[in-house]
Parts: C-alpha cells; sequence; structure tokens
C-alpha cells in the first residue's frame, strides 16, 4: 500500500522521468484494488495492516482505510502521476530531485491518510509537510523563501498543539490507535481544550479563516505541480483531519464550538468570495477560491449540530458531511486542473498576472476549451463534479438555518463573479499583444492531463453516486457516533 | 411510451452536438450541419409521436426514473422523465422551433469560421433545455436550467473577439446566477420541508406547505409555500427576463440572430413560465407569491414596451418586444391563468422566431446594417421576408384571427377577472402595454419595409432576397404563426388539456369562468371586435403609420417635447448604470477592502508579520542582558536568590 518509489538520479536520457512516472503509475494501479475491493456496508477498518513499532509505549505501524480515507487516497494516487507528466518539461532546474520529491511526498501522504496510530499519523504529517516546504523552497518563485517559512510557521505551530493532544490522549487511553480514542470517554473541559488544539492544526491547512493567508503566498510562489498537490491533496488533510480526529474523539467540544466554526466557514465564503474577485495575479485569485471552496466542506461537517438543535432530527446531518467529503473530492480535481492551467500559461509568457493575458482562445482554442470547462466546474454549473458538493451542502444548511443557506449561496454569483470575470479578461477578447499572439496550443502531453482531469470533472458530475456509495456507511457510523455525548 | 424513448429524445441532439463540437474538423462544414439536423429532426419527429401518445384517450402522464444520481439521507436525487401534457407541448415547441433555426443558421452563418462549433452549441442547447422541460425532479430541472444558461453564455459571446459580446454575455450570465441564487434557496426549502425532490412527492404534500412556516426573521413567521415560490420565482425572473432581472436580455442581442431567435425569444427565456406553470401546485398556496408575480409581470410587459418605441437597432426593437411579451407570460401566471401563460408562450415562440429570423434576413440582405434607420422600402427588394415579417408583427399585436390574438386576448380577459391583490393595476398595465406592442411593431415594419429607401451606398448594391434555406423556416414558422390561435384555443385553455399537469384551485380559476362563457373561437373572436385591446392596438398601428410615414417630422417634435421622458427611456431607466455603477463597483470595492484592509493589513501585517517583528522585539531587549560579564550573571543570581528567599520566608510566616 504503501509505495513511494525512490528514483535517485539516473546519469544519461532522463530515464529517471520514466521510472518515476512508472512508480507512480504502478502505485495508481495498485490502489485500484482498494476501490474494487472495498466493503461499501460496513464503516469498519478495511485493508489493515497492524504490526508493533515501539511496544514500550505501545506505538504501532497500524495502517487501514475507510470511507472517508479510501477516496482520498484514490485521488493521491491519481493526481501524483498527472503532476508529474505535467512537470515533464517546465522543470529546469534539479529535475530528478523534483521528481523524487514529489514520490517521497505521495508516499507520505497515502501514510498520512491512512494511519490509524496516532503517533504515526503525527510521523507521517509531519515528514509530509517537508517535502511542500522543500518543493516551494527550491523550485517556487522570487518569493519563495517569504512563502517557505510562512507555510512552515503554520503548519508546524498547528501540528505542536496537535501533538500536545495526541499525547494526552495517549495517556488517557494508554495507547495510541487512534480507535481507542473514538471509544474515550473525556469530561467537557478536556474535550474543548483538545478541540481547540485540533482545530489550530487542521484549520491551518485547510485553510480556514482568519488563517489562510499563508495558501495565497505559498501558491504563488510554488511551482505548478506543487501548487497542485498544494490545492488538490495537502488541503483535504484538514478536511480529513476534522472526521477523523476533532469529531469522533471529541464530539461535545464539537457541539459546542460548532457555532464558531459554521460562521468562520461562512465567513470564508462570503469575505473570501468578494476578497477573490479584485485579484490581479491568476494563481492568487484560484487559491482565494480555494479557501472558499474549502468552506463548504467545514461548513457542512460541522451543520450537524445546527440541524439537531433546530429540527430536534436527522435528515440533513449526513447529507452535509457527503456533501463536505464529495466537496474534497470535487476540488481536489477542479483546483488542481485550474492550477495545471496556470502552469500551461506560466511556461509559456512566465507571467501569471491577468493583465499581461487576453484573447488566448484565438491562439490556443483546445487549452481555452478546458479552461472554461474547469471555470465552470469552479463556478459550480451542474454537471460538473463542482455542483454536487455544494448543492449538497446548501441543501443541507438550510435544515439548520434560513440564513446559512442564504449566506452559503451567495457563492453561486461571487463564484461566477470572479471565475468569470477573469476568463473574460484572460480567454476571450481580442489579442491582447505579442506574447499571447506567439502562444502555441497545448501538445499532447498537456492534452492528455487536462483531459483526464476533464473526464474526472464531467464523470463525477453527472454520476456521483458510486462515490457517495463507498462513503455512506462510514458517514452513517459517524453520525450515530457523533451524537452520542461522551460525557 | 418507454424510457427508451424519451432517452433517444434527450441524446440525438447532445450525440450530434459532440460530433460536431469535438469532430468538427474532422466531419466538415457539410458534416456538421446534417449531423446536428439529423439529431435534431429525430427530436422533434419523437417529439410529435410523444404528443399524439399523450393526445390519444385515456394516456397516462409518463413518469420514470433512468438512473439514480445519488442517495444520501435517505433522499433519492434521481435522473428522470415526467411526461405530461405540458411537458409534450413544450418539446415539441421547442424541438421544432429549434430544427427550424438549424436549417436557418446554414444561410445565416455561411461564411463564419466558427460554424461547427455554432451547431454544435445550438444542439447542446436543445439538449438542455429538453432535459429542463422533461425533469421529474427538481435535481434535473436546475441541470437543464443551468445547462440552458452555459449555452447562452457560450453563444451570446460567440464572436469572442467583440468587446462587447464578451461582456454581454459575462453580463447574463452574473443575472442569471443572482437568479440561480433564488433558484438554489427554494430548492433547499423544498427539500428541506417535503424531505423530497421529486415533483410527484413534492406536489402531494403541497397543501401542507401552506400551513407551516419558516421564520426568517424571528418574530415575522412566513407561509413555506410563500418563501419557497419566492425564492424560486427569482430564478425565474432572472431566466425570463423580468425587471429587475431583465436587463441582460437586451445585451443578448450580441450573439448571432439565429440564438436570438431560439434562446432569447422562442425557448430558454420562457422557461420561467413554464418552470412557474409547472410548480402550479405549489404556486397555488401562496397567494402572496402569485400577487407578487403578477405585479412583475404586467410592470415588466409595460415598462419594457416603452423602451422598445425608443430603440433604432433591429434586434433590439425584437428583444424589448420580447420582454414585455414575456411579462403578458408571467402576467397570466400570476392570475393562475396558467394555461393562458403557455399557450401564449406557444404561440410567442413562433411568431417571435419568425420576427427574429426575418430581422436576420434583414441583416444579412443589407451586409450586417442593424441601424433601422438606415433601411426603408425592402417590400420591393425582400417580398418573401416582408410578407412573413407582415404575419408575425400582425400576430404579435394581436390581429383578429392571428394566433397572437387568441392567446393574448385570453392572458387580457383572464387578468381582468382575477380578483387577487394587484389584478387591477396588472389589467391597466396589460391594457395600455396592448397600444405600445403596436406602436413599436409597426414603427419597426414601417421603417424597414415602407418608406423611402435610406440605405448607404454598400447595402444599395448588396440587397437582395435572402436564400431558400433562410425563407424556408421564416415560411414555415408564418404558418402556426397564423393559424395555431383558432383551432388550438378551445381544446388547450377550456378544454382541460392542462388537467392533471397544472393544478388551480377554485377562488382563482379565471380559465374556468372564461370557459363556461366560451363558445368557439368564432365566439371568441367576435367579442374580440368589439373589445378595448383592438381598438388600442389599432390606434398603435396608426399612430405608427402617421407618425413614421405619413409625417416623419412628429417623432423629432416629441422627443424635443418630452425630454425628460425620451432620456429616460434612451438610459433604459438607468437599471444598468445602477447595475455596473452600484452593485458591480460596489462587490468589487468591498472585495478590494477586505483584501487590502483585512487580509494585507490586518491579518498579514498586523497578526501575522506583526508577531514575528514582536519575536524580533523581544529578542532584541532580552539579547542586551546577554553581556557576557560574569558579575552581571553572579548579580543577577543573587537578587534571585534574595527573592527566592524572602518569598519562602514571608510564606512561612
Amino acid at each position: 500500500m504503501l509505495a513511494s518509489g525512490r528514483s535517485d538520479a539516473a546519469a544519461g536520457a532522463r530515464a529517471y522521468r520514466w521510472l518515476a512516472l512508472l512508480a507512480a503509475v504502478a502505485t495508481f494501479v495498485a490502489s485500484l484494488p482498494l476501490w474494487t475491493q472495498f466493503d461499501r456496508t460496513t464503516a469498519h477498518m478495511q485493508f489493515v495492516e497492524r504490526h508493533a513499532w515501539i511496544p514500550a509505549f505501545r506505538v504501532e505501524y497500524f495502517l487501514g482505510v475507510d470511507g472517508f480515507s479510501m477516496p482520498l487516497i484514490l485521488l493521491t494516487t491519481f493526481l501524483t502521476p498527472l503532476v508529474l507528466i505535467a512537470s515533464w518539461e517546465s522543470v529546469k532546474l534539479r529535475q530528478a530531485q523534483y521528481f523524487a520529491t514529489f514520490l517521497i511526498l505521495e508516499g507520505l501522504m497515502i501514510g498520512t491518510f491512512a494511519a490509524l496510530d496516532a503517533l504515526l499519523f503525527y510521523v507521517f504529517w509531519e515528514a509530509m509537510l517537508i517535502p511542500m516546504f522543500v518543493i516551494i523552497g527550491v523550485w517556487g518563485g522570487e518569493r519563495r523563501v517569504y512563502a517557505t517559512v510562512k507555510f512552515f510557521l503554520y503548519t508546524f505551530l498547528g501540528s505542536v498543539f496537535m501533538l500536545v493532544a495526541l499525547v494526552y490522549l495517549y495517556v488517557r487511553a494508554d495507547s495510541y490507535s487512534i480507535l481507542d480514542f473514538h471509544a474515550l470517554p473525556l469530561s467537557m473541559t478536556e474535550q474543548v481544550w483538545i478541540f481547540l488544539a485540533f482545530l489550530v492544526a487542521f484549520a491551518v491547512i485547510v485553510p480556514m479563516w482568519p488563517v489562510h493567508t499563508l495558501l495565497p503566498d505559498a501558491h504563488v510562489e510554488a511551482p505548478a505541480g506543487g501548487s497542485v498537490i498544494l490545492a488538490a491533496i495537502l488541503l483535504k488533510m484538514g478536511g480529513y483531519g476534522l472526521l477523523r480526529f476533532s469529531l469522533p474523539v471529541v464530539p461535545d467540544a464539537s457541539a459546542l464550538l460548532a457555532p464558531m466554526v459554521i460562521g468562520l466557514s461562512l465567513v470564508a465564503i462570503v469575505y473570501i468570495g468578494l476578497v477573490a474577485l479584485v485579484q490581479q495575479d491568476m494563481k492568487k485569485l484560484i487559491a482565494y477560491s480555494s479557501v472558499a471552496h474549502m468552506g463548504f466542506v467545514t461548513l457542512g461537517i460541522f451543520l450537524a449540530w445546527a440541524i439537531l438543535g433546530r429540527t430536534g432530527d436527522m435528515p440533513g446531518i449526513a447529507m452535509g458531511i457527503t456533501g463536505g467529503m464529495v466537496q474534497m473530492i470535487s476540488h481536489g480535481f477542479v483546483s488542481g486542473a485550474l492550477f495545471f492551467c496556470m502552469g500551461v500559461l506560466y511556461d509559456r509568457l512566465h507571467t501569471r498576472q491577468i493583465a499581461a493575458y487576453g484573447g488566448v482562445v484565438n491562439t490556443m482554442p483546445h487549452f481555452a476549451a478546458f479552461m472554461v470547462l474547469f471555470a465552470m466546474a469552479n463556478v459550480g454549473l451542474p454537471g460538473t463534479s463542482g455542483f454536487v458538493g455544494e448543492f449538497l451542502v446548501i441543501l443541507a444548511s438550510l435544515q439548520a438555518s434560513f440564513w446559512y443557506a442564504l449566506l452559503a449561496a451567495t457563492t453561486l454569483i461571487t463564484s461566477a463573479g470572479y471565475t468569470l470575470w477573469m476568463i473574460k479578461r484572460v480567454v476571450f477578447g481580442p489579442v491582447a499583444n505579442d506574447g499571447v499572439a506567439g502562444l502555441h496550443d497545448i501538445n499532447g502531453r498537456e492534452f492528455l492531463v487536462l483531459g483526464l482531469l476533464a473526464a474526472s470533472v464531467l464523470a463525477l458530475g453527472l454520476w456521483p453516486a458510486p462515490l457517495v456509495e463507498v462513503m455512506s456507511a462510514s458517514v452513517d457510523h459517524l453520525v450515530s457516533h457523533i451524537l452520542q455525548s461522551k460525557l | 411510451m418507454d424510457s427508451t424513448l424519451c432517452i433517444a429524445i434527450v441524446l440525438c441532439p447532445l450525440l450530434a452536438s459532440l460530433v460536431a463540437g469535438l469532430g468538427g474538423r474532422l466531419v466538415g462544414r457539410t458534416g456538421a450541419h446534417t449531423v446536428t439536423i439529423a439529431g435534431v429532426a429525430a427530436s422533434c419527429v419523437l417529439s410529435l409521436l410523444v404528443l399524439r401518445d399523450q393526445l390519444a384517450p385515456g394516456a397516462e402522464p409518463f413518469n420514470e426514473t433512468v438512473y439514480t444520481w445519488l442517495v444520501t439521507d435517505g433522499v433519492r436525487m434521481q435522473v428522470g422523465f415526467l411526461v405530461d401534457h405540458l411537458t409534450a407541448l413544450m418539446m415539441v415547441v421547442v424541438t421544432f422551433v429549434s430544427l427550424m433555426v438549424h436549417i436557418y443558421t446554414i444561410g445565416y452563418m455561411h461564411d463564419d469560421p466558427g460554424y461547427q462549433r455554432f451547431f454544435s452549441y445550438i444542439s447542446l442547447f436543445t439538449f438542455a433545455m429538453l432535459m429542463l422541460v422533461m425533469a421529474n425532479n427538481f435535481m434535473q430541472l436546475f441541470f437543464g436550467w443551468e445547462g440552458v444558461g452555459l449555452v447562452s453564455y457560450l453563444l451570446i459571446g460567440f464572436w469572442y473577439t467583440r468587446p462587447t459580446a464578451i461582456f454581454a454575455s459575462l453580463k447574463a450570465f452574473m443575472v442569471n446566477r443572482v437568479g440561480d441564487f433564488g433558484f438554489i434557496i427554494g430548492i433547499a426549502v423544498v427539500l428541506g420541508y417535503t424531505g423530497s425532490l421529486d415533483y410527484q412527492q413534492v406536489f402531494a404534500q403541497a397543501a401542507s406547505l401552506q400551513g407551516r412556516q419558516i421564520e426568517i426573521f424571528s418574530g415575522m413567521p412566513w407561509s413555506v409555500a410563500t418563501v419557497a415560490c419566492l425564492a424560486l420565482f427569482v430564478g425565474a425572473m432572472a431566466k425570463s427576463a423580468q425587471m429587475p432581472l431583465h436587463a441582460w436580455l437586451p445585451d443578448s442581442m450580441e450573439g448571432p440572430t439565429p440564438i436570438s431567435a431560439l434562446i432569447h425569444a422562442a425557448t430558454m427565456v420562457t422557461a420561467g413560465v413554464f418552470m412557474v406553470a409547472r410548480m402550479s401546485p405549489l404556486f397555488e398556496q401562496s397567494q402572496t407569491a402569485l400577487t407578487v408575480v403578477l405585479v412583475i409581470g404586467a410592470t415588466t410587459a409595460l415598462l419594457t414596451g416603452f423602451i422598445g418605441v425608443v430603440q433604432n437597432d433591429i434586434k433590439r426593437v425584437v428583444a424589448y418586444s420580447t420582454l414585455s411579451q414575456l411579462g403578458y407570460m408571467t402576467t397570466a401566471l400570476g392570475a393562475s391563468a396558467y394555461a393562458a401563460g403557455i399557450f401564449h408562450l406557444m404561440t410567442h415562440a413562433f411568431f417571435k422566431a419568425l420576427l427574429f429570423l426575418a430581422a436576420g434576413s434583414v441583416i444579412v440582405a443589407l451586409h450586417h446594417e442593424q441601424d433601422i434607420r438606415k433601411m426603408g422600402g425592402l417590400r420591393r427588394h425582400m417580398p418573401v421576408t416582408y410578407w412573413t415579417s407582415l404575419a408575425g408583427s400582425l400576430a404579435l399585436i394581436g390581429f383578429p384571427g392571428f394566433s397572437g390574438f387568441f392567446s393574448k386576448d385570453a392572458i387580457i380577459e383572464a387578468v381582468g377577472l382575477a380578483t387577487i391583490p394587484g389584478a387591477r393595476y396588472a389589467f391597466v398595465c396589460l391594457m395600455i402595454g396592448v397600444f405600445v406592442t403596436a406602436l413599436y411593431s409597426f414603427r419597426m415594419f414601417f421603417l424597414v419595409f415602407h418608406g423611402e429607401e435610406r440605405l448607404d451606398e454598400e447595402a444599395r448594391h448588396h440587397v437582395h432576397e435572402s436564400p431558400w434555406v433562410i425563407t424556408l423556416p421564416l415560411v414555415l414558422l408564418a404558418i402556426p404563426s397564423v393559424m395555431i390561435g383558432w383551432p388550438l384555443i378551445g381544446p388547450v385553455l377550456f378544454g382541460g388539456y392542462f388537467d392533471g399537469a397544472i393544478l388551480v384551485t377554485g377562488e382563482h380559476d379565471v380559465l374556468g369562468e372564461m370557459g363556461r362563457e366560451f363558445h368557439g373561437p368564432g365566439a371568441f373572436l367576435l367579442h374580440g371586435l368589439s373589445g378595448l385591446p383592438l381598438l388600442l392596438s389599432l390606434a398603435g398601428v396608426a399612430v405608427a403609420w402617421y407618425a413614421y410615414l405619413r409625417n416623419p417630422a412628429l417623432p423629432d417634435l416629441v422627443r424635443r417635447k418630452a425630454g425628460g421622458v425620451y432620456t429616460l427611456l434612451v438610459n433604459k431607466y438607468y437599471l444598468d448604470d445602477f447595475n455596473e455603477k452600484i452593485l458591480m463597483r460596489g462587490a468589487q470595492g468591498v472585495g478590494g477592502l477586505l483584501w487590502r484592509i483585512g487580509d494585507v493589513v490586518l491579518i498579514d501585517g498586523a497578526v501575522v508579520n506583526g508577531s514575528a517583528q514582536a519575536v524580533d522585539w523581544i529578542a532584541a531587549r532580552v539579547r542586551r542582558g546577554q553581556t557576557g560579564y560574569l558579575y552581571h550573571y553572579a548579580f543577577a543570581m543573587i537578587i534571585g536568590l534574595a527573592a527566592l528567599l524572602g518569598w519562602i520566608v514571608f510564606r512561612g510566616a
């Protein structure tokens, strides 16, 4: 399951690229049985691997997947080969190391999603951040050092709090198993502190307002491949952490503080939607759009108690959590694709400024078609994956409060505003300058990457049932678990 | 009939669109138009078969699920088809007009480099529109709803190098998104209070919604039915261009003329009207919602008609006329005369598509001249276009016997009989609207086809009747524009055609009341001949004739005398300025402030970089303590020791 192939720089005809791609594709193929042999009727952990690691502290090498982690692992193994293909020619400096870093990163991300031992999870989590710093710090843009330091301080500070919480839970449970944490009774005071510690760690990576400002900087400075992985997978660690730790381990504190998280999510959707409108840098615009879209994830996850408080009933709770999960997967495809598109443009004109483009459709018609498709997915058009999660979360949020639904639904207007206004200025119009006039359309390699992503976006939008089905048992189990008090 | 037939009807245009769009280079121009026309023609024929099946005695509405989109929380969201009399009628209208427009496009887009792309888009549109009208649930309705919006966006911006076109396409999408914002909340309310998105299950519970309440502002409980209907109607307002969400439609004329006919006159813009009629079981539960619908429709019918009088672009005159007619349909819905609204939707689809295509024929003949002040006397050069335009214009103003006469008079009479609040106001608006309609229609007609030729040199050489691919659709559309009113008014409005598809509760049933007085189309016609609407429309034609043919100095005189009113109309009541200067700039301004103040200054500046600087500052201070002199450290230790001992001693004491 853990296949992080490591390709050392093979001299000669750049064979390392093929080696790296082979490793990534093999990992993807190896991960497919997770989907095909997954038992959709149970919320129990599947494909479990459990061995003693540090027996003195009862630390185990304990891996397994359920309906939350399995789709995210597949997302990771699907996107990594695409990132490598996309970086085939665009990276000039230390390309072998670049490819190797991505493979290491992939392995660590899969480990983070699959880990069921808290300490193992923490090790993967911290280790995963290192290749990300390296990717931004070595292959990044001009202000890469500032961005890397900011990214490091934010994520590291967050995870230190998480470590304290995990150690505390270990002391109380006398085990590092996350499943034991789930069953551990805790007082309200303990729960609140643990909740806050987790929230800091996960909010930074989601990222939630107001700790979101690391993301635009990191994205702007990261190379295209780094941006793709950051937006498409790394951010999902935050949402996944909330589902794996915050909700089931400290349900009463989650209930108590849910209004705060919902409030922050709605601020993210409305405030960030407006901020995205005025961005002049394409990558910054997409980064802000990511923050707004991830707001739907945290909103959907935390609606549960607001719904229960208002209707005294369950319907809508599972819909919100399902919506949040679908939104994560969809955002992986859509934001990943948009950052690929930014990379395609940046490779050619070496600028991310919206004003430097205009009329790209005239010289790059195929690219423009993809770009408009992904823009529409970002806007949440039905038939694309972007619609599914937002739709479910908006429907669920009305069960909680009319105003939640109203504020969440403003995304229909703001997302169309910032995305299509950018499309209007970049893609449409007459050829703006000589740079645009000299553009050449995407080649077969780029076509392959964008085409696969487009197919994913449409497939998930037209028929989300299979994805929802693999999650449903885990979602139902989580709902019944969090509604039982641990006090 | 079974679901295979429905699937075939929607998939034919979709597959054709994919072939023309993705394989455009491969199949070439001829290939693209052959395959898309074949696809839409197949759809049209199959739709006619469906209509025939539905009309058979004892035919049941067809309602079947094709596949499950997703299941969550016990809610099954499905893709499926509901075909009843209402749907079947819409299917025939959509596919027939679409087919005419496909054929016409061969001629109109003949020289355009984006030929295949255009055919791909209009076939895709037909697919989305069919999904919209054939849906049996709200999710799929929304899919079609946004799908047609997408294609509309792509087609308005079809000529993507024109700045005005891409601005208009963005504007259309944005305004429609404001509508969708309301629409999705309406859907959420429906799901929240009925637990289903399926039409049948929702409508079965409709009556219970009136009694249930929702507190949006605490202490002000509203009926759930009212909230749901008003939110859904916001969607209809944008899609069907009702004031104040109408501003995108005139600008949409930047797109090629065939799509103005298909999307922005005959089909897509009527989706809102269709949707409200489809939701009649819900709207009947809320008198408040019906009143809002009535008042907005009537206001739109009148105010946009006024603007039509001062427009000089041939397509914009027709566009404002469309707005006004959509207002008539909406007013009919508000008066619970849903069948009359749909009947007008159908007749309007034919005669307005005809008028647009005729306008396009003129535009092509004059080498893309659209200013009616530079036309005139075209009657001699373009006989087919002239006669078909005349038929369309007479239908539009409701000349007795033409299709528009039956549908429009039915609406006016129904609104006159309605008793809900706002009905008197609406009735007056519609009456004045009849005069205005005749005025702008024949102003345009006379300026284009009669009088002296005001063509410029180039156009004069170029002018000729259009080829058969253009005139054939004109003739084929002129036939229903003239004829369908007489035979259909009886069965459609008063014969229970929509029983089961449209629900009207007893006290709202104005059409039922009219039906008791209805003694065949002949009597209806005779009754119309003595009515006020006919006089008003004849007056409108007469004024147009006098002002634009007999005494052309008059309009200038009026313009000078009524300068303020004229400026107001030319500036479209300043609604565009409000949208752009207040709403658009406002959102950008707020976004800019939040970014610069919130993100850059407060979060990054004060908190993030501020804490970094604070660490710096503290470190700098602390560093001074590290002097390196041993006696400093020793001294500090002594002080510390003394303090500690002192604390222990005093605590002990």
